[in-house]
């Protein structure tokens, strides 16, 4: 099978995801966006690994899968926290910061 | 190479429905109003990653994908739907305005045009080896021997985020 087929079923991915966070604003939906990048990104570290015969794409990928549960664990809370401060989760809202 | 499905057939046709699959899955998680019907188009892209992680021979990441992905988190994500009252059906309020849509397409098309353009420039014609089962023995072998601190690191890190959510969501 060839590389550049995992390569680019990668990218699009990463594409969609990308388009997804800037277009989105409901914030559940940009933390989907941003799952779906990370996920793209574990494609491309297993093909590596596997042209390379190494193993450490393997251990990279499951490291990613950890980092990704990490941060849906703590955006998750983040979101909750936002709604309950504001009843919604509007992102274009969210301009407190904004000098 | 004679056809030009290349000399696998069976593993590039399963490799071309999978993708198209997941590209349809993911489209429609970025562009479906529904929340909830994005959060299940998310399910179809992550199982046909572990598809895909077993057409390239990890298996072992393919069934931590199942389990930490389709298990955990979209479970996870389903929870921060339920929790934050959003609408069950069509919620027209989830997409930015024209101007942030119009923009995100754009990005989106050059970022694929370069990255493609760079993948064919450097990897055009490189086939995956025929042998490219790794077995979990080595995976672990390379978790607990080279990468042994990032691994405790990431042990950390998941505590943490655990007790950060903890505290965060907790009302008080």
């Amino acid at each position: 099978m060839l590389l550049t087929n995992f390569l680019m079923l990668s990218s699009i991915l990463f594409c969609i995801g990308v388009y997804g966070v800037l277009a989105r604003k409901n914030a559940v939906m940009v933390l989907m966006s941003i799952e779906l990048i990370l996920n793209a990104v574990n494609i491309n570290l297993v093909a590596f690994g596997v042209i390379n015969g190494s193993i450490s794409g393997h251990v990279f990928a499951l490291f990613i899968v950890a980092v990704a549960a990490a941060e849906v664990g703590v955006g998750l809370a983040l979101v909750l926290l936002i709604y309950r401060n504001r009843s919604s989760i509007d992102l274009d809202e969210l301009d407190l910061m904004k000098g | 190479m004679d056809t030009v499905w290349g000399d696998n057939v069976a593993q590039n046709i399963a490799f071309y429905v999978i993708a198209a699959i997941m590209v349809v899955g993911a489209l429609k998680v970025v562009t479906t109003k529904n929340v909830v019907h994005a959060a299940l188009y998310l399910v179809a892209v992550l199982t046909g990653m572990a598809g895909q992680f077993i057409l390239l021979g990890a298996e072992f990441i393919a069934i931590t994908q199942m389990l930490v992905y389709v298990g955990a988190i979209v479970v996870l994500f389903l929870f921060g739907i339920m929790l934050t009252r959003a609408q069950l059906g069509k919620d027209p309020d989830v997409d930015g305005t024209t101007v942030q849509k119009t923009s995100g397409v754009l990005v989106a098309l050059v970022l694929l045009v370069v990255m493609g353009y760079a993948i064919y420039d450097r990897f055009e014609g490189v086939e995956l080896a025929e042998e490219r089962v790794q077995p979990t023995a080595m995976v672990a072998d390379s978790i607990f021997s080279t990468y042994i601190v990032p691994f405790e690191a990431i042990s950390v890190l998941l505590l943490a985020a655990l007790i950060g959510a903890i505290v965060l969501a907790r009302r008080d």
